[in-house]
């Protein structure tokens, strides 16, 4: 049976000759369109097992752990987990309806339960993320309501501290009394809500993230840029050497590329520090005195630097592929034909090398806007892109919903760049030395 | 890369620019990673070269930073060096243990990576895959995706593998992934494999698949066929997939940052303490071993790739 | 393939299996950690058997904090300072310890009062005093010396670049001292929004010669490495540098920082029992003064103060060395737990605006 459904069968049976009636039949006698049908079926589904195990792999090892982080960035029980009583008032009464004593009553005692259960920080901590400076206010209203309040609960509540009647404050509790928001995204894109709940830019002094967004991309360019620069003319002399020579320049290309990225940070730091080995062979030739070393590490220089060189072979890879494919003989015609030899390079050598430049390109910037190590270690606080500002929310400040909110906006990109990558140049295409 | 005879003298002044520029390029390359080995032999506590290192002068090179990587965390770093203290190396050595935990994660790691990958890059090759392109897209994506985003997102699952069923309403309690050898394992693992499936797809573009029919004509079923056949074919393929994998894993950090324990502390993971804190010269010596494994492990690569290039009859251009 | 599943199931064996008795302690690394290790988790092994990992972080708040959160805690004690042992206790991430069970000083005090005052708290138990302070490097200096505060703020006169720690608890105060505030005054001035905004225009006024430092080893190797003429650090690096490594370092005592740094155990921990066990031996009254051995912290316990000698060395006295020193007080800051407790987060999150806005 087996030997049957094979598809080679059929296709043996469909040359060695036709039978009489209208339709095919294979030696079994079915209906070949049908077996074939079947055969193939059966071998896409034979494909698709061998590649099921990974696929299963993947999804739930890295695509479920990022779907379940990003809900966070929508999701923030802090809240309305914490604070039932007044949540559900928020849900009864629409906005815009002054808090009255059932509503300050049910304050009262969610503060006082939350204190009790030693949530209360959770809650202010919730409140604080889009109101700074409320967290206080939680806090040490815990600690005075522990022992109760008595009504009338507006006066009593306000007499813990005055800033409990304030609209803003209410305003921003209605919002965080249902556990799903949008606001986290409003937060990553240097936005707020306004005491009447309307979207309004953040103040000035507050508004980092759209910034460091822009950095990210722009240093990104620049690395780009750079890694195009220094890896075009290695890539070009790579691919017109003769095979023996331009496989042994290859190792100084690839030994960089295996060795370990902690180790050539490492590396970097050793060369540009201010007692470094480069300054101090710029202060031996004398280019600048002992007490003008250059600052070029802790800053965007030294993530700039850093980063192009491991970048590098990720330009000069797809670059030398593609060149070593693009036939001489067209610049030696162009040359024949009366070009000068740049305009030679310019208008026949270089338009061969667009999908090359393209790939390495697109693949140099899609790498650069997501790197950590290296700016984390040598970017200083003008070198560090956004996901040093993610690391920094999942570890320190421990915002993990903003967190994951900068995360989604970052994965969106480039996803976006990864989706261009695959229509120009293919997935398949990528190469690794 | 000969200049042709008809060139003028600016084209020719033009070229010898061109090689000394290039010859900078790949100096730019190569000397950050030269420029840490000698230093770790350094007898000062600093990043420079000192005069006496300069001068070739013997009392300005120690193998001291190389010896601590040993005693760094011993109980008595102090006694004498028999076999006791040994045994006091291998158990309590920081570095050491920092090397234990790196093989263990990334042996391990390597071959879940390496036999999924190769299982799905031979899955992949074949014409008749279903929806090829998307289902590539989704297995290279631990590449592309930026790590912070990967480790955050492992960070959150494996602390609590279940919680995605209870979306489903199922409220299972089970244990957790992060802090044990199994979560880092299954973490490189999903990191690494892309590298298996691009390098593994790439020695099967080349592979003839008539090879497997005719062994399938000749009588052999189809295990025999994958061990006798296609294996040996594709073996450089699949070694250097499980290199880079392995290489991956040995040199990843920010989820071993994010969801390692105390127990799973890996030589990046003590690097990067190492790095923030104060790079002394030790690190300079691990970045060296490092350095001195990275070109084994190229020579390796280097090897089997031409070795698949002769057997698949590929010459190079 | 048999002899490869053998051999891989044998590792599988080696890597899970199930370590003997052990502790993991969360602490501040470089000097300080080294100090830990040879004051109280080597005679604790020895004593025990029980093996203590030692892991460390910059600030090990933050991870115990997202340990707690995620579910997912792996240390079991952590090294942190009083305000975030507060505001944790408050939050319920901290196990409550019972004075009563810590032991008592050799001559029969209880431990309640043997301990400084604020060293015993709901969570928490106190080892060290700990100063932050401004340290130079002097032989960079030919004539005048830097010597206050404010001289760290005036890069004209003394032209540089200056370490600070990347958190506003430590910066914050410096600024306002140095613009002429008196120490009793910094949180009064720290809680009114003009007085934060007076702390940062004085920071502004430095913010381009910063090199901003996160582990507490970085500002003595920063100024080691010649990248900073001045930096803030915590006084026991400092000294480890000067006096260990003979490093050329000066400490600038006016207008230090002082705070304590505590044990707490979270809930949750893998071995709680070894926690405690390993709690109540490293704040004894012996492990307490062995400690300042190693670095110069001063010591929680009163009956710690009498036993504090010689550093490793055998020749330097700790005790003029010490944050402690009613010479080095005159101009202190005080740690003002509750303040921070309340206010960390916010002034964190305007700080890093401020830092981030270029």
């Amino acid at each position: 049976m087996a030997q049957a459904l094979d598809p080679h069968a059929a296709i043996v049976t469909e040359a060695s000759g036709l039978a009489p009636e209208g339709a095919l039949k294979t030696a079994d006698g079915q209906p070949l369109a049908r077996a074939l049908a079947r055969s193939s079926r059966r071998a896409r589904r034979r494909a698709f097992l061998l590649v099921l195990p990974l696929l299963a792999f993947i999804l739930i090892t890295f695509v479920l752990p990022i779907g379940q982080m990003l809900q966070r960035s929508v999701k923030n029980d802090g809240f309305s987990a914490n604070m039932p009583q007044i949540s559900a008032w928020f849900h009864a009464n629409p906005r815009g309806t002054e808090p009255d004593e059932v509503a300050w009553g049910a304050l009262a005692a969610d503060l006082k339960a939350s204190a009790e259960a030693k949530t209360i920080g959770v809650v202010g901590t919730r409140i604080n993320y889009e109101m700074a400076g409320t967290r206080s206010l939680f806090t040490s209203a815990g600690r005075k309501v522990r022992d109760g309040l008595a009504p009338p609960y507006r006066e009593a509540v306000l007499a813990l501290d005055e800033k409990w009647g304030d609209p803003k404050l209410w305003s921003v509790m209605r919002e965080a009394s249902s556990p799903y928001t949008g606001n986290f995204y409003l937060a990553a894109m240097d936005r707020t809500r306004d005491a009447e709940g309307n979207m309004v830019q953040a103040p000035e002094e507050q508004r980092i993230y759209i910034r460091l967004f822009m950095r990210t991309f722009w240093l990104s360019a620049v690395i780009t840029c750079t890694t195009f620069l220094l890896g075009f003319p290695i890539a070009h002399l790579l691919a017109t050497l003769p095979m023996r020579k331009s496989n042994l320049l290859m190792i100084l290309v690839l030994l960089p590329f295996w060795t370990s990225l902690l180790v050539r940070t490492t590396a970097w730091m050793v060369l540009l520090q201010q007692q470094g080995v480069v300054n101090d062979i710029l202060v031996w030739l004398g280019v600048i005195r002992d007490d003008q070393r250059l600052q070029m590490i802790f800053n965007q220089t030294g993530t700039i630097i850093a980063m192009t060189h491991i970048l590098l072979p990720f330009m000069i890879l797809p670059l030398y592929s593609v060149m070593r494919t693009i036939n001489p003989s067209y610049v030696r015609a162009a040359r024949s034909l009366g070009a000068t030899s740049w305009t030679a390079f310019r208008r026949i050598y270089f338009p061969q090398t667009l999908p090359g430049l393209g790939a390495g390109a697109l693949l140099v910037f899609i790498l650069a806007v997501g790197y950590y190590i290296t700016p984390a270690l040598v970017g200083g606080s003008s070198g560090q892109l956004i996901s040093n500002m993610i690391a920094m929310h999942m570890t320190q400040t421990l915002n993990w919903s903003l967190a994951a909110a900068l995360a989604a906006l970052l994965l969106l990109g480039v996803l976006a760049l990864y989706w261009v990558y695959d229509r120009l140049v293919g997935i398949d295409n990528l190469k690794l030395g | 890369m000969a200049l042709p005879t008809y060139a003028t003298k600016l084209e020719r002044l033009w070229h010898y620019t061109y090689l000394v520029i290039c010859a900078a390029i790949f100096f730019f390359l190569i000397a950050p990673i030269v420029v840490v080995i000698p230093l770790s032999f350094n007898v000062e506590p600093y990043f420079t070269f000192t005069d006496k290192m300069l001068s070739f002068d013997a009392s300005g090179y120690s193998m001291r930073w190389y010896d601590s990587l040993l005693t760094f965390g011993m109980a008595k770093p102090e006694a004498p060096r028999d076999l006791s203290w040994w045994a006091d190396v291998w158990q309590n050595a920081k570095w050491v243990q920092a090397a234990k935990s790196s093989l263990i994660v990334g042996f391990f790691a390597t071959i879940v990576a390496t036999v999924l990958g190769t299982l799905a890059a031979l899955g992949l090759s074949r014409p008749e895959m279903p929806y090829r392109r998307a289902i590539m897209a989704i297995l290279i994506s631990p590449m592309i995706v930026p790590i912070i985003i990967t480790a955050t997102g492992m960070f959150f699952f494996y602390s609590n593998p279940c919680e995605p069923l209870t979306w489903i309403g199922l409220n299972p309690q089970c244990g957790r992934l992060a802090g044990t050898y199994l979560g880092v394992i299954l973490a490189h693992a999903t990191l690494g494999i892309p590298f298996v499936i691009i390098t593994v797809t790439a020695t099967l573009v080349g592979f003839d698949q008539s090879l497997a029919r005719a062994a399938a004509s000749l009588g052999a079923n189809p295990r025999t066929t994958f061990f006798r056949i296609i294996m040996p074919l594709i073996l450089p393929g699949v070694i250097s997939g499980a290199l880079f994998a392995f290489v991956t894993s040995f040199d990843e950090v920010v989820a071993v940052l994010f969801i390692a324990g105390p127990d799973q502390q890996t030589i990046p993971r003590q690097m990067w303490n190492g790095i923030r804190e104060q790079i002394s010269p030790a690190i300079l010596a691990v970045a060296t071993l490092l350095v001195i494994f990275s070109v084994a492990l190229l020579t390796v690569v280097e090897m089997l790739r031409r070795r698949s290039e002769r057997l698949r009859g590929v010459t190079p251009h | 393939m048999k002899r490869i599943l053998i051999l891989s199931s044998a590792l599988c064996g080696l890597a899970f299996a199930a370590q003997a008795a052990e502790v993991n302690v969360v602490s501040w690394g470089g000097a300080y950690e080294k100090s830990q290790v040879e004051a109280y988790n080597k005679p604790f092994a020895e004593k025990t058997g029980i093996k203590v990992n030692m892991i460390a972080a910059d600030n090990p708040a933050t991870p115990l904090k997202a340990q707690v959160e995620a579910k997912n805690v792996t240390g079991d004690v952590f090294d942190i300072e009083v305000s975030d042992a507060i505001r944790l206790c408050d939050e319920g991430a901290l196990v409550e310890i019972d004075p009563a069970s810590l032991p008592a000083a050799p001559d029969g005090t209880p431990a309640a009062e043997d301990f400084l005052d604020g060293a015993l708290q709901d969570c928490a138990v106190a080892n060290i005093f700990w100063g932050t302070v401004i340290a130079f490097d002097g032989s960079k200096y030919s004539g005048e010396k830097p010597s206050t505060a404010a001289d760290f703020f005036d890069t004209a006169k003394f032209p540089g670049k200056r370490g600070l720690p990347k958190n506003p608890k430590r910066t914050l105060y410096l600024a306002l001292i140095a613009d002429g505030v008196a120490p009793d005054q910094i949180y009064e001035k720290l809680s009114s929004p003009e007085g934060i905004e007076q702390a940062f225009k004085k920071l502004d006024t430095i913010k381009k010669d910063v090199v901003w430092w996160e582990a507490g080893a970085q500002p003595v190797q920063l100024l080691a490495d010649g990248e900073v003429v001045m930096a803030t650090g915590y006084n026991g690096r400092f000294f480890d540098a000067m006096v260990g490594e003979g490093k050329p370092f000066e400490i600038i005592w006016d207008g230090q920082y002082m705070d304590m740094d505590m044990f707490a155990i979270p809930k949750g921990a893998p071995n709680p029992e070894a926690a405690m066990e390993y709690l109540k031996f490293a704040t004894d009254t012996q492990r307490l003064a062995d400690q300042a051995k190693y670095i110069a912290y001063g010591p929680a316990r009163k009956s710690s103060t009498a036993l504090v000698g010689m550093y490793q060395d055998g020749k330097t006295e700790m005790a003029p060395h010490m944050p402690t020193v009613a010479d080095h007080m005159k101009t202190a800051v005080m740690d003002d737990p509750e303040f921070w407790a309340d206010h960390a987060a916010e002034l964190t999150e305007k700080f890093n605006a401020w830092l981030a806005a270029s």
